[in-house]
């Protein structure tokens, strides 16, 4: 019953879910069978909702984990007293459908361009998901801009596509914080994200950098003062909260 | 309960406005801030949909639904402009 999308309204419309990801034990990557899906820019979101037997809705937005051309996924974390979460990274299987709609958002969004400015992409937890759809979109376009990514986790553990972020080589530098826990011999950065860890990572402000910071409020707060206080100017700081507990 | 902020209703925004509203720019009505609306604070367990101001927290949107009837209050805007901000 989907119907005919009228012009510039949302539809919601029935997506199966065609593989599952385990990317840590909390944290789920499902790829989505969407039969019109109009395409979408790398950072968007898509919305998910579920009814229960007795009526009842529940609406969660996600970020969309892959690149702009690529089939749709997103990844979520468990949130334990989560509605929608325990579902979607527990009890989901290939073959299920699910409703959603978008793809919606157009401001934490990043698009190559020929003139591009020093990409700085600052995750917290799970924040790192939009930022992956931009890095996977950066390469996917042979963009050549300059980018840092400073991810903050809990621990080695926690790190969402571990495996995938340690595969980019030109142009993109990576750099963890890990926060709770450090496996032995660990040589990266352990602190939360603050002044002086960014001051170190992130780009001079005089390079005129744009900072992508997506993260639980508290993470992307800081972040984002921090960068202010590097001199970036408030217009160049984008920032995403989301409500999960998670924690970087 | 930490806010959100205005990309957690990018699709709620759409439904009510019919279009992007995310990279909108809002003028706050107390104290005269223009921001984005992605970065509003946006409290989303209160008895409808909460915006406030990122600079001086006073009200900005109030959505609520209402037997599938949403509500819009834009009282505490002084302007809101859905040409992206540069």
């Amino acid at each position: 019953m989907a119907g005919t999308a009228v012009r510039g309204r949302l539809t919601w419309q029935t997506a199966t879910v065609s593989s599952l990801t385990r990317e840590t034990p909390s944290v789920c990557t499902i790829a989505l069978d969407v039969p019109h899906w109009g395409g979408h820019q790398a950072g968007q979101h898509l919305d998910v909702r579920l009814t229960a037997d007795d009526g009842y809705q529940a609406e969660r937005e996600y970020s969309i984990a892959a690149a702009p051309g690529e089939p749709v996924a997103i990844t979520v974390e468990r949130l334990d007293d989560g509605e929608v979460s325990p579902y979607l990274t527990d009890d989901l299987r290939t073959g299920d459908e699910l409703e959603i709609r978008g793809p919606v958002g157009g401001y934490f969004v990043w698009e190559a361009g020929p003139h591009d400015r020093p990409l700085l992409l600052v995750a917290g937890g799970s924040g790192i998901v939009p930022l992956r759809a931009i890095l996977r979109h950066r390469q996917r376009t042979g963009a050549t801009v300059p980018t840092r990514l400073l991810y903050s986790a809990r621990s080695l553990a926690d790190v969402i596509y571990r495996e995938e972020l340690g595969q980019y080589h030109d142009g993109v530098q990576v750099s963890y914080t890990l926060t709770r826990s450090q496996p032995p011999g660990w040589t990266g950065h352990t602190g939360r994200v603050d002044a002086a860890l960014l001051a170190e990572v992130a780009w001079p402000a005089s390079q005129d950098p744009v900072a992508y910071v997506c993260g639980p409020t508290n993470f992307v707060e800081a972040a984002a003062a921090g960068l202010i206080g590097l001199s970036y100017p408030d217009q160049r700081v984008k920032t995403e909260r989301f409500g999960g507990t998670g924690g970087p | 309960m930490d806010a959100l902020d205005g990309n957690a209703i990018a699709g709620l925004l759409r439904d009510v406005f019919g279009t992007e509203m995310t990279a909108a720019s809002g003028t706050c009505a107390v104290c005269g801030a223009t921001r984005p609306v992605a970065e509003t604070r946006v409290y989303v367990q209160a008895p409808g949909t909460v915006v406030r101001c990122r600079s001086c927290s006073s009200l900005l949107m109030v959505i609520t639904e209402v037997r599938g009837v949403k509500c819009v209050d834009l009282r505490g805007l002084a302007v809101l402009d859905s040409t992206p901000a540069g």
